[in-house]
């Protein structure tokens, strides 16, 4: 990778940022009660996705900044008020900002048609006010990405440069003609060597250099910029930067003469990069100064200050690729692994008494756990970035159904692995169009019936016994169940007349080819159906649900692991083999009493627990370790319920145990396992399969699964 | 027989040699990793009889799929002599359960033979070539790649 693709990463990277703090400082704006600050935050923002743009080149990107922050700037001074209607045309500007931003990042030709049309509106509103006020240069400032901390003058000024090398620059393996080279990318240079102090070769002393250089450069760099090409030679060789007064005769330059003693103080940030990269920072700082578009900074200085300060907090942050985490985190995972080994080991051994050994063992363990836990705190990101984008998915949608929606979010912060963070922006955005589209009523219905006219659609998030449960609801009119019976028969999917709950009837939206609306829509009802987010939310381990009251509303629950690595589990014995089942799913174990159990048929069995019939699942057959039941007698039972509120008990031969395991995926080396989400490593180094219960809940109510499961294995 | 270790070279390959049922076979040495003796394996349910189950291997799960099973000389009793090679296939790992293994072998592209026409026996959809030996042996060639479980539903 190229310095210049770094440092675009970098900047596309700080746009994310940006972007989101325009959006929310927006909707901070849409309120009647914000304080002034939101806007100057948001005009930031937006200015410096126009700085950093400009020192790429991108002019599709700067120009619509340009003209947005404009707007923005006429708010800042109460020359425009931010009435809804504005607000509006802010709104989508910030989308269209973030588009262009992702165009720019592919590399793709953004949607222009989009990108005139906002441009037209947003400059209709600085036509209300005279732009004349604003004077366009003194906006711009640059701040793009901490590398470019440049004032540099757009007139280009002429500086003489005396250089000359002591003994230390070459002792220490720098090289002047590389100095000069750096030089000479600023501008237009005329270098003359001054010659005077060679000796004769009799007298020739190769500890003494006696070279010198003078350089007129003609630059629009600034001092700076030409302060930076020393900044690593400064102490060892003299130097003399003048800046040479214009023909007009400009008086009062103030950097006549900068010795390399006082260097201006360069801001932090950009310093600690200078110093990493040199070569580097220098590119950026040419490029810059190049760019049509670099800026001055007459009055600037105070916003610079404010968002330097901003981004000093926030440089705490590293960027890490997410392999190295993940590396760390199997690392931790085989830590974990080691350690149960090594304490079994010393089981075996005898020595598990030994308050010495024990006490290490028992430290050794919380220091893995801790880590662990650390490394696992590394990967959780707030749900924040996945609810900020639903604002703008509410907003298209309701702009393309023409109902007045609200989006109402909670539990932002709660923080979930990060790799389900982007895996649940696609399952989500489909089912808030789903609540737009489908849920809420327009707003004449609303109206008539009771409602108020504008729908809100509620999206909230907060841990629940050890998962993450998000919610999507609206206040609409419900599911109607009649109709969604009537079109699951039409379709096939159903036998007609066939007895279903209302809680069954409200699933059957999750069927893949079920689509209630008749007429396909521009947003739902592409022939992607729930049927899609309920799949993408199982492939990360989590369930969906739905469930409706009639004229009230919708609500989705979607609940997920905490993590993709690490889970609770019991551990259980079927024919000598270990298993680990979530003890999520579990809801109690009991060793049953003969009264208690029932037959049904031939082979049907039921446990009767607190006035409940619960299908009897032996495990054992589903997985194929034994031809028949064993006897109900035998054993133990583990009640389980899945998220649908189904309940089975899984008849096990023992349980031994209750620990974290590392989960592995079984599926890299080898495929699927019917009823087996993934693998562990248990203590003894040996693999234990993890058991799915949703799934064999699922494809078996009774004892007559086996044969099931086996058809879904064979098939 | 007892070839020195010699670098790929054109027309030449090395070759790990092992013994199955009494039948000389050899798989290419590029994609062995590793050797181990045999240990017990975690029983994969609904999976092909020539699927042994799953090993740990430093942390990652590796199946293990007899190769006598697999090439229809009936699923082994693996007792500590066994050995389990590890073979890595475009980045899936696998393991290979063999009576022993026998030698390295250097093989010249020249004595490779086409395979018989011998009808419809298993092995013969595994084995992608014979190599012929001065002393009269013979060894068949494994293909791994034609050997791999695809998923639980493969056909066995």
């Amino acid at each position: 990778m190229s310095d210049m693709d770094e440092f675009l990463e970098m900047f596309f990277a700080e746009c994310d940022e940006l972007l989101e703090g325009v959006a929310t400082g927006l909707r901070q704006m849409d309120s009647s009660e914000y304080e002034k600050e939101t806007v100057h935050a948001v005009f930031r923002a937006v200015h410096s996705v126009k700085g950093g743009a400009a020192a790429f080149g991108l002019s599709d990107l700067v120009s619509f900044a340009h003209k947005f922050e404009t707007v923005l700037d006429l708010v800042r001074s109460d020359a425009l008020d931010p009435d809804p209607r504005l607000m509006a045309v802010l709104h989508r500007s910030s989308d269209c900002l973030a588009d262009l931003v992702e165009a720019a990042r592919k590399s793709i030709d953004p949607d222009h048609a989009r990108r005139e049309e906002l441009l037209g509106e947003l400059e209709k509103l600085i036509g209300v006010k005279d732009e004349n006020e604003n004077d366009d240069d003194v906006e711009f400032e640059p701040i793009s990405i901490d590398l470019m901390s440049f004032d540099a003058p757009e007139v280009p000024e002429s500086y003489r440069i005396f250089f000359e090398p002591n003994a230390d620059l070459y002792r220490s393996g720098n090289d002047p003609v590389a100095i000069i080279r750096a030089l000479d990318k600023l501008g237009e240079t005329d270098i003359t060597i001054d010659t005077a102090r060679v000796p004769v070769l009799s007298e020739w002393d190769d500890s003494t250099p006696v070279l010198g250089w003078t350089v007129l450069l003609r630059t629009t760099a600034s001092t700076a910029a030409i302060e930076d090409v020393f900044e690593f030679v400064e102490d060892c060789c003299k130097l003399e930067i003048t800046a040479l007064v214009a023909e007009q005769g400009d008086e009062g330059d103030g950097t006549a003469q900068t010795s390399s003693e006082d260097f201006p103080t360069v801001d932090v940030t950009a310093q600690q990069v200078q110093e990493t990269t040199d070569d580097q920072a220098e590119t950026v700082s040419t490029k810059a100064a190049f760019s049509p578009l670099a800026p001055t900074s007459a009055n600037a200085g105070s916003e610079g200050r404010a968002v330097k300060s901003s981004e000093t907090s926030s440089s705490a942050t590293i960027r890490v690729s997410l392999d190295r985490v993940d590396k760390l985190m199997n690392m931790i995972g085989e830590l974990v692994i080691k350690e149960a080994m090594l304490s079994q080991v010393i089981q075996t051994a005898g020595f598990a008494e030994d308050p010495e050994v024990k006490g290490g063992l028992e430290s050794l363990r919380q220091l893995a756990g801790d880590i662990q836990e650390s490394v696992m705190a590394i990967r959780a990101q707030p749900l924040k970035q996945v609810f900020q984008r639903m604002h703008r998915i509410l907003r298209e949608a309701a702009e393309a159904t023409g109902k007045q929606v609200r989006l109402v979010t909670s539990g932002e912060q709660t923080e979930v692995d990060k790799t389900m963070i982007e895996r649940l922006i696609d399952p989500l955005t489909h089912m808030i169009r789903n609540s737009v589209d489908h849920g809420l009523e327009d707003a004449i219905t609303r109206k008539r019936n009771g409602k108020p006219q504008e729908g809100t659609v509620t999206l909230s998030a907060a841990h629940k016994s050890g998962r993450v449960q998000i919610e999507v609801s609206d206040n609409g009119c419900g599911i109607n169940r009649a109709r969604v019976r009537q079109i699951a028969e039409e379709k096939g999917l159903i036998a007609p007349g066939a007895t279903l709950s209302p809680a069954e009837i409200d699933s059957l939206l999750f069927l893949p080819g079920f689509s209630s609306k008749s007429e396909v829509s521009a947003l739902s009802g592409r022939g992607v159906g729930l049927d899609v987010v309920r799949r993408e939310i199982m492939a990360l381990g989590g369930r969906v649900m739905i469930s409706s009251s009639e004229g009230k509303g919708t609500t989705f629950t979607i609940t997920l692991p905490l993590t993709l690595a690490v889970l609770e589990g019991m551990l259980i014995q079927l024919n000598n083999q270990t298993m680990v089942l979530p003890i999520t799913a579990v809801q109690e174990t009991l060793r049953p009493e003969q009264s208690s159990l029932h037959g049904i048929g031939r082979s049907g069995r039921t446990l009767s627990n607190r006035d409940e019939l619960i299908p009897i699942i032996d495990l054992g057959c589903i997985f194929g370790f034994r031809e028949k039941p064993s006897a109900s007698d035998e054993g133990v039972l583990i009640v389980v319920e899945t998220d649908g509120h189904k309940r089975a008990a899984f008849q096990v031969d023992a349980i031994f145990d209750q620990r974290q395991v590392v989960i592995k995926s079984l599926e890299e080396n080898y495929g699927r396992v019917p009823g087996v989400s993934a693998a562990t490593i248990l203590g003894d180094g040996k693999i234990a399969l993890i058991i799915d219960p949703e799934e064999i809940v699922l494809s078996s109510h009774s004892d007559q699964g086996p044969e099931q499961m086996a058809l879904t294995a064979n098939g | 027989m007892l070839d020195t270790l010699s670098h790929n070279t054109i027309g030449k390959q090395d070759a790990i040699a092992f013994k199955l049922a009494d039948q000389d076979f050899c798989i290419s040495i590029g994609c062995v990793r590793e050797i181990r003796g045999w240990a017990p394996t975690t029983v994969l349910p609904h999976a092909p009889e020539y699927v042994r189950g799953v090993i740990n291997l430093r942390g990652s799960v590796v199946t293990v799929v007899d190769l006598s099973a697999r090439l229809g000389f009936g699923t082994s009793e693996p007792t500590e002599r066994h050995v389990v090679i590890i073979a890595m296939h475009e980045g899936r790992v696998v393991g290979l359960l063999a009576d022993l293994v026998s030698d390295i072998v250097t093989i010249s592209d020249d004595n490779i033979q086409p395979v018989p026409d011998i009808a419809s026996d298993p092995a013969r959809e595994f084995i992608s070539g014979m190599i012929t030996f001065e002393d009269g042996r013979i060894l068949r060639k494994i293909d791994l790649e034609r050997l791999l479980p695809t998923s639980p539903s493969m056909p066995s």
